[in-house]
């Protein structure tokens, strides 16, 4: 396996609110990443710095070996090229789908390839067609967003993510906003995509998810990383009392024994 | 005291004359304020503080002086600034384009920001420039929004056009004060020119009713 | 720019822009009062329940607000005497299409706050107990003026605009008196400059406060 992200002292603050406090981490090819946490733990905010949604405040990125950005007297700088070159090889999901309510289905996928890649619209088309068709919506290519629940639309929004060739994969609580009788086809979507090996990190509170699904689950609190580990043994046998505090207010999921 | 309406029917061409110059100066006014206030409002919604502040500065001077005064001082007082020789007809579309482009900018403004921060989001993630966002994404979903009131506003300058009469431009209204000068007859004259004003312009209002309606049924919010 | 500003003729002709300003004040409280007051009258009178009484308004309003208001004022100066036998100056003349307009206007903006209250909210200060008075008082005035207050504001602010279209006829306003200085002192950039100046120092304030107004009424929601 080797390195495909790699999260150097990684600082985020919104005013004086200091929500990331120095976060180090490495992912491999491959990897899912599970982050787990209270609401204002940081996840979020972390996630949203890796594709630079959110710009960090201190600390280095880099992906596939490459430093984005430029050090300049000691800080951080980033060009706007650079960072929508970036954002376009890390797909994201979102909470709240943000699907283009003025495109149809096809064209949602079709979108990023033909006006970020530069891709001709027969090519962007093909591959738009082969991504619905994995998460199971190719009937759907004509429709408006409007026409589709919930778990339907964030399967177009992986889609729209995974046509781009992504190399790392965000989802940020994307089942959080759906029905509970929907989220299952969006899981499975989603466990499809780790099985086939590409690489994610996924903000969840779906702990039976981060159970089957995540090769390391990371414990998010007040702006660190409290404890990471596989999900067997850290969500069975948390070592700390915020994770085990944590995972009691999760009890819906019943852990194997 | 009897109404007599021969005078005037006898010169209508005078008054159709009138009418074609009235939509003229819109038309025109209409295709450079549009543009100008897109380019006010996104200047204006620049993070760049200066860029902002100016065309902030603009919208709020135009929409606070009365469009009479700016009028008179592009007729009256550039020329004299910039050595241009200024006809009532530049005058009048320089004027009107600026003067709608400070409304057209609040409308622009109130439309984009009305959309979805997540829209933003979901075309940055993809990596979508700032213009390509705006371009493909928020503008086509704002300018839905936007119909009602911009149509509300180009009525609003389809009437205010009235007052280049008053710089001799050869409108609808000047034509008016003419024939009535001549025929002796105001009250047929402006009661018909009022009558034309009338049917053009409420046939616009309904005609943008309409419209307002369909955007409703479709379930697209509006601004105002 | 090789123009030499020189605002010393304007500051000399005070007295004359003077008289100017003070008729557009005059012309303006007029017309704001008849306009704005006279719209809620429009305004109940199109809500009525007797079709003799709301068509009536419903014309009115279409009318006037259908048509340019400079059309309105030219033709009560130049056809209404005719039409009536009633003589009317420059100053009677811009009242009356200014404050017919304004009412036009207003009388829609009345409207729709009569609409926005619905007879639920009625029935709900009933049914806590609460008489007429106090009800009118406490919950429906409240979302009326909510309604109501931004959209009034910013009619008055377009009066005070209008009022510069009683100089066409005659009417002694700022804009007038400006003319009237750079026709005599062959200074149009000056005079008209500080025209849009004084209509924009007043004005802006008055903008800034409806801005405040409508984000402190809408945080009340």
């Amino acid at each position: 396996m080797s390195e495909i992200l790699r999260i150097e002292n990684l600082h985020k603050s919104f005013g004086d609110l200091e929500v990331l406090k120095g976060i180090d981490l490495a992912v491999q090819a491959g990897e899912t990443v599970v982050l787990l946490g209270s609401s204002g733990s940081g996840k979020s905010t972390m996630l949203r710095c890796l594709n630079f949604m959110e710009t960090p405040t201190e600390g280095k990125i880099h992906l596939n070996g490459e430093l984005i950005g430029t050090e300049r007297g000691g800080r951080m700088r980033y060009r706007e090229a650079e960072l929508c070159a970036l954002r376009a090889r890390i797909g994201m999901v979102f909470q709240h789908f943000n699907l283009f309510p003025h495109m149809t289905v096809l064209e949602n996928v079709m979108e990023g390839q033909v006006i970020v890649l530069g891709r001709g619209k027969p090519e962007a088309q093909d591959k738009a067609m082969a991504q619905l068709d994995r998460v199971g919506l190719a009937e759907k290519a004509a429709e408006y967003p409007a026409r589709l629940s919930g778990g339907q639309k964030q399967r177009v929004a992986i889609a729209r993510a995974l046509a781009m060739d992504p190399e790392v994969m965000l989802f940020d609580e994307v089942t959080s906003a759906l029905d509970p009788e929907l989220v299952g086809e969006v899981l499975k979507t989603i466990r499809q995509l780790a099985e086939d090996g590409m690489t994610m990190l996924c903000v969840t509170h779906e702990l039976g998810f981060a159970y089957h699904v995540a090769n390391r689950v990371l414990f998010l609190h007040e702006g660190t990383i409290l404890e990471q580990g596989e999900p067997q043994s850290i969500l069975k046998a948390p070592a700390t009392d915020r994770m085990s505090e944590f995972l009691e207010g999760h009890s819906l999921f019943k852990l194997p024994d | 005291m009897e109404w007599n309406f021969l005078a005037v029917l006898r010169d209508f061409d005078l008054l159709m004359l009138g009418l074609l110059n009235t939509l003229k100066v819109t038309g025109l006014a209409l295709l450079f304020g549009v543009p100008l206030g897109l380019a006010l409002a996104l200047s204006r919604l620049s993070t760049f503080r200066i860029l902002s502040g100016i065309a902030g500065f603009i919208v709020e001077f135009f929409r606070t002086t009365p469009p009479l005064v700016q009028l008179f001082w592009f007729f009256f007082a550039l020329p004299i600034l910039i050595d241009v020789r200024m006809t009532p007809l530049i005058a009048a579309v320089v004027t009107f384009s600026i003067q709608s482009s400070a409304f057209f900018a609040e409308i622009f403004r109130g439309g984009i920001l009305s959309i979805d921060k997540g829209q933003w989001e979901g075309a940055k993630a993809i990596g979508m420039t700032y213009g390509q966002c705006q371009r493909r994404i928020i503008l086509p979903q704002a300018i839905k929004r936007m119909i009602p009131a911009f149509m509300e506003r180009s009525i609003e300058l389809l009437k205010t056009t009235t007052l280049v009469s008053t710089v001799a431009y050869t409108d609808l209204m000047f034509q008016a004060n003419e024939l009535a000068q001549k025929t002796f007859r105001p009250l047929e004259v402006y009661t018909i020119v009022a009558a034309i004003y009338f049917v053009l312009i409420f046939l616009f209002s309904q005609f943008s009713i309409a419209v307002e309606h369909r955007l409703a049924k479709s379930g697209e919010g509006t601004v105002r | 720019m090789a123009h030499n500003w020189d605002f010393a003729t304007i500051l000399q002709n005070w007295p004359v822009l003077w008289v100017g300003i003070k008729g557009t004040v005059f012309i303006f409280v007029i017309t704001a009062i008849l306009g704005l007051g006279g719209g809620l009258i429009v305004g109940i009178a199109r809500y009525s329940k007797s079709p003799f009484v709301s068509w009536p308004a419903r014309a009115f309003v279409e009318v006037f607000r259908n048509t340019p208001v400079l059309v309105q004022i030219i033709w009560f100066y130049y056809a209404f005497p005719i039409l009536t036998g009633i003589e009317t100056d420059p100053f009677l003349a811009a009242v009356l299409g200014i404050s017919l307009n304004t009412m036009a206007f207003s009388a829609e903006i009345y409207r729709a706050g009569i609409q926005s209250i619905n007879r639920a909210q009625w029935e709900a200060g009933k049914a806590i107990g609460m008489n007429y008075n106090q009800t009118l008082r406490r919950i429906i005035l409240p979302v009326a003026v909510k309604r109501v207050l931004p959209a009034l504001t910013n009619r008055g602010i377009e009066v005070f605009k209008m009022s510069t279209l009683a100089s066409v006829v005659g009417y002694v306003e700022t804009l007038n008196q400006a003319k009237l200085i750079s026709d005599l002192n062959f200074n149009p950039i000056e005079s008209y400059t500080a025209v849009a100046v004084i209509f924009f120092v007043v004005l802006y304030p008055v903008v800034q406060g409806t801005y405040v107004l409508e984000r402190m009424l809408r945080k009340g929601d």
